[in-house]
């Protein structure tokens, strides 16, 4: 009778398969040097071109202008979010003439590309001078800066009523019934349990519109206000420096990539107790 | 041979002007408004707009081939199971819907005329070089498209089940014949409203082209409030023509939304 009397030594894993070269590796490797290229060529112009007299004289400038973009994006948002909430209510309104109007609101401002509306308020209104005068609203129309809060208000109303629109009506009609089996009045069961559970729906799409707002925002600098885009646009032209742009480009990626990150953090938070 | 080409063009320039729904036989523009500022001809403004209106569609129909095929082929990248394929894609993504449009458009317009003048320049050729604007603008715009589109194109794919290419493979397809005869098709039934979207938001990017020159509709109605100082009601011409291209095309894509659903109307 025999037995074993030794373990086997532990054996080393079987080889992995050799990794044939695909096309798609080639593709990948051929596309990152492309990235990796442009990444380095862009680095190094802007190293080789780099000026300290032109970075102390349009640093500043730059981020004046990041601040402009920055305010005239807040300002209108939070605005914007307040002119949504009766029209997103005229949108759900029974009253035909409310929710007709609404809509038609709706539709001209999403069907309208932002910098036609922002020629309309700020070259159009100025045919109006006569008029705008005589009611006293001249001062306030006068300015390049307070046109585009204005047309930008007015356009991302009306995409934050359509939001607003699509969160509330995405809250089944069973939470509206629980609250008012339990003797809820209306006003309470829309603040405390409507609102909070569209809320969360909604937080994506917001974010959504503040990144489009950042984005869209550029083209005030064609109604000469200097944000961000305007100061480059100026620096360009009188420098004629390509890396302007590429500061450019950096700024508003950063933004972006910024409150992207910031949002999904928040909804992260904000959903934790629904994850399972 | 250029004969030909000369007459075929001058008989779809024929068709054109009569089928023109602005300043043809029975357009708008003629009927409605003669001795208007928006009359045809010399008399108003009512051609030059009309000639903004379809540069306007034709950037925008430009643009939507190679935005779709960027777009497919990066949304493929993103899929893939070579990590730098991957990262390469999203890179692209990160990049083209994080930039404002407007500032993509003025990098690819100065940078591709300071490109082609360095290339021209070692050739010997010294001189201005200007850049296509409509040319720069179907760049610039399909970029942009291609990077939304990927993330429609990809969500999409996500959405079709594995089984439906082992179905492809267990058939003894290719791949490719699968991805043509049997992910493509349902790809764009899934896609097709989030595609809509990304139309209107390019129909609507395109009345950017017209700050480096192109002459669109925002650019001829822009003139001609500045010769007439009638700034409203061009611009709200303007407007009113944005809207009807919205409106037609939202007709197409329910119509197109109708059509890829027919197998599904009997359940």
């Amino acid at each position: 009778m025999s037995f074993v009397e030794t373990m086997i030594p532990p054996q080393a894993p079987p080889p992995a398969p050799p990794k044939p070269y695909t096309l798609a590796r080639f593709v990948g490797s051929v596309t990152l040097g492309i990235w990796l290229a442009l990444g380095v060529g862009i680095f190094l112009t802007v190293v080789n071109g780099w000026d300290p007299a032109k970075f102390t004289k349009y640093g500043p400038s730059f981020l004046s202008g990041l601040g402009v973009t920055l305010m005239l994006v807040a300002c209108s948002v939070v605005l914007g979010a307040i002119l949504s909430l009766p029209v997103a209510l005229g949108r759900m309104s029974k009253n035909k003439i409310w929710s007709w109007l609404a809509y038609a609101y709706v539709y001209f401002f999403r069907g309208t590309p932002l910098i036609a509306q922002l020629f309309l308020i700020y070259y159009g209104l100025g045919s109006f001078r006569p008029q705008l005068e005589s009611v006293g609203l001249w001062w306030f129309f006068r300015e390049a800066w307070n046109c585009a809060l204005f047309a930008f208000t007015l356009n991302t109303a009306a995409y934050q009523a359509e939001i607003l629109r699509g969160s509330i009506e995405s809250v089944p009609r069973g939470q509206r019934e629980g609250a008012a089996a339990l003797g809820l009045p209306e006003r309470i069961a829309f603040y405390k349990i409507i609102l909070p559970q569209a809320m969360i729906v909604a937080l994506r799409p917001y974010g959504n519109e503040i990144i489009l707002m950042i984005k869209g925002s550029a083209i005030v600098a064609i109604v000469t206000v200097f944000d961000l885009m305007g100061e480059t646009r100026r620096a360009f032209s009188r420098t004629f420096d390509y890396q302007m742009y590429v500061w450019a480009a950096i700024l508003y990626l950063l933004m972006v990539e910024l409150l992207r990150n910031i949002w999904a953090w928040l909804e992260n938070r904000l959903t934790r107790h629904l994850k399972r | 041979m250029s004969g030909l080409f000369a007459g075929f063009y001058s008989i779809l320039a024929w068709i054109g002007s009569i089928v023109d729904p602005f300043c043809g036989p029975v357009g708008v523009f003629r009927w409605l408004a003669p001795g208007t500022l928006l009359a045809c001809g010399d008399a108003g403004w009512g051609d030059e707009i009309a000639y903004g209106f379809v540069v306007t569609a034709s950037l925008a129909i430009a643009t939507l081939p190679v935005g779709l095929l960027i777009g497919f082929f990066v949304a493929l990248g993103k899929q893939s199971e070579e990590r730098t394929v991957r990262l390469a894609s999203n890179i692209y993504t990160t990049i083209f819907r994080g930039l404002p449009e407007l500032l993509t458009l003025f990098i690819v317009y100065y940078g591709l005329q300071i490109l082609v003048q360095q290339l021209l320049a070692s050739f010997g050729y010294e001189g201005p070089v200007e850049i296509n604007a409509f040319f720069a603008g179907m760049i610039a715009l399909g970029v942009v498209f291609s990077a939304y589109c990927s993330e429609v194109l990809l969500s999409a794919f996500k959405a079709i089940p594995h089984g439906q290419y082992e179905a492809g493979a267990a058939l003894g397809l290719h791949r490719g014949r699968t991805m043509r005869l049997i992910i493509l098709p349902q790809l764009v039934r899934i896609a097709l409203p989030g595609l809509g979207n990304l139309w209107m938001a390019l129909l609507k990017d395109t009345a950017l082209v017209s700050v480096v020159g192109l002459p669109d509709i925002l650019r001829q109605t822009g003139i001609a409030a500045r010769v007439t100082k009638q700034a409203f009601e061009f611009f709200g011409m303007a407007c009113i023509l944005f809207l009807v291209l919205a409106m037609v095309s939202s007709i197409i894509f329910s119509n197109l939304e109708r059509w890829t659903k027919r197998a599904e109307m009997g359940r």
